[in-house]
């Protein structure tokens, strides 16, 4: 490699060089997760609400339909990102007519992340306990008012923790798919840092996601407890 | 072999009929009849207390009254209203006449005391001041009317299940029905929430079922009992008679232990 030595690199890191090519990257990389975050939240909720509700044991049992949903986010779980994300961008040039840059990949990525996402409601709303869907019923609650009053308000601390666990799964998915031609600092990274060997803006792709993931996880963790501390069940 | 039946004659015509009940669980290639055929019934403004051991199907019957558990076979009225005959709309109109309270109170954590309360009335569609002013009027009656704004976490267990109480109360039911609900409270607390289910009894003339295990429970506030073993109505009448008198081994077995625990003696503990 280069006669470089790390600390020189280090500085080449910081220079304003290697941020006017890591900066616009970091704007195309916040404009997908934020897009896909929306995708993901409202469909994977969506879905984390019918993968419940559906169950044997759910408000409104339809097992066929449960296993029927359950096989398709498991199939879609079961592949790799990195493949989804080259079957669905087909799907891309169907609803928007393009298949690569920045907007083609949201819809790409938020396949991938809805099943995910899914899964983590369901998980999260399946910690609300019976009991309290049970004293709900008992008042004459229909299912709506169980959904809307009982089952999401009560698994909230739960669900900003999972949601927290997906928009990071959404960092690292988008900086996966920019090497499919999406841009943002997984391309940069990918472009100048291993292409180039230009291992200054590598490391700064890399720290630039590094604060990102650590402050999402930041964020998500304070807004859990501060909805835990408002009830008093910390 | 043969369940005892109407050891007393129940002068009434009963508000609360039950009959012929039957349950039966089949989790997997299992089968479990938990109520083998209970008859009861039950005079308006009664306090009726229900004992049994353990899986004797307690629980199973007390929420077959509001259908939390939907039975196999029998029928239950309350009133003119078949209860088992009720569709899925029916029930949920009809369910807001019969308040229910749970060991484990299984109140929202989301919401406040005044929002617990306040739910049944916001599902039942009913106007906002309407329930501003029924939550506090409840509250009142449950004394609890400086916690409205504290959350279920800030509570001890004797509040919650007077939280309990005024959910299930809300919306002027008929009956209330306790599944084991001072089962989790120490003495002193079972005590005053016991009170507050008495008092409640007296001034809204409210029909009250229980079960539970604890017979001192039975004595402090029930009016008439039955005993339930194995899924079957063993023992009924009022609870003086079946105290003083118990005809079956079920009930002599819990008076035995009931009283035992005061004649076993102390145990050897005084070289600790």
């Amino acid at each position: 490699m280069n006669k470089t030595t790390f600390i020189e690199t280090l500085q080449s890191a910081f220079s304003g060089k290697t941020w006017a090519i890591v900066t616009p990257a970091i704007y195309e990389t916040l404009y997908m997760v934020f897009f896909t975050t929306i995708l993901t939240a409202f469909f994977g909720m969506l879905l984390g609400i019918f993968l419940v509700v559906t169950d044997r044991d759910g408000i409104y049992p339809s097992p066929r339909f449960n296993a029927l949903l359950g096989s398709v986010v498991n199939g879609f779980r079961s592949l790799p990102s990195m493949i989804v994300i080259i079957l669905t961008l087909p799907l891309s040039r169907m609803i928007i007519g393009i298949s690569y840059g920045p907007k083609a990949c949201i819809i790409a990525l938020a396949v991938t992340c809805v099943p995910m996402f899914g899964r983590l409601v369901e998980s999260s709303i399946l910690e609300v306990s019976k009991g309290k869907i049970e004293a709900a019923r008992s008042v004459g609650a229909k299912n709506r008012d169980i959904v809307l009053k009982v089952l999401l308000p009560e698994a909230l601390p739960s669900l900003i923790r999972s949601f927290t666990i997906a928009v990071i799964a959404i960092v690292s998915t988008t900086a996966l798919a920019g090497t499919l031609g999406a841009g943002g600092l997984g391309d940069v990274a990918v472009r100048f840092g291993y292409s180039r060997f230009k291992t200054d803006v590598l490391l700064a792709a890399v720290l630039v996601m590094i604060v990102l993931v650590q402050a999402v996880q930041f964020a998500g963790n304070g807004l859990s407890k501060f909805v835990l501390k408002k009830r008093h069940l910390i | 072999m043969t369940p005892v039946k109407n050891t007393v004659p129940s002068p009434h015509r009963g508000f609360i009929r039950i009959s012929g009940l039957k349950k039966t669980f089949q989790p997997r290639d299992k089968r479990f009849d938990v109520l083998k055929g209970v008859d009861l019934e039950i005079d308006r403004g009664d306090v009726f207390g229900v004992v049994g051991f353990s899986g004797a199907g307690k629980s199973t019957l007390i929420r077959c009254i509001n259908r939390l558990e939907e039975p196999d076979e029998g029928d239950i009225s309350i009133g003119e209203t078949e209860i088992t005959r009720l569709s899925k709309r029916e029930l949920d109109q009809y369910r807001q006449k019969i308040g229910i309270i749970f060991q484990q109170f299984n109140l929202l954590d989301a919401r406040t005391v005044a929002g617990n309360v306040s739910f049944p009335l916001e599902v039942a569609g009913e106007k906002k001041e309407k329930t501003a002013k029924r939550v506090m009027e409840i509250l009142d009656l449950v004394d609890l009317s400086d916690k409205a704004d504290f959350y279920p976490g800030q509570l001890s267990g004797g509040q919650k299940q007077r939280v309990g109480i005024a959910r299930a109360l809300a919306n002027n039911p008929d009956i209330l029905l306790s599944d084991e609900a001072t089962s989790a409270l120490d003495p002193q607390t079972t005590l005053s929430v016991l009170d507050l289910l008495k008092s409640i009894n007296e001034k809204l003339k409210l029909t009250i079922i229980l079960i539970t295990h604890e017979l001192n429970v039975i004595r402090y506030i029930c009016k008439n009992m039955a005993v339930l073993e194995d899924g079957r109505i063993v023992e009924k009448g009022p609870v003086r008679r079946v105290f003083e008198d118990p005809k079956s081994e079920t009930a002599k077995l819990f008076l035995k232990i009931d009283a035992g625990f005061a004649n076993f003696g102390w145990s050897d503990g005084e070289g600790i």
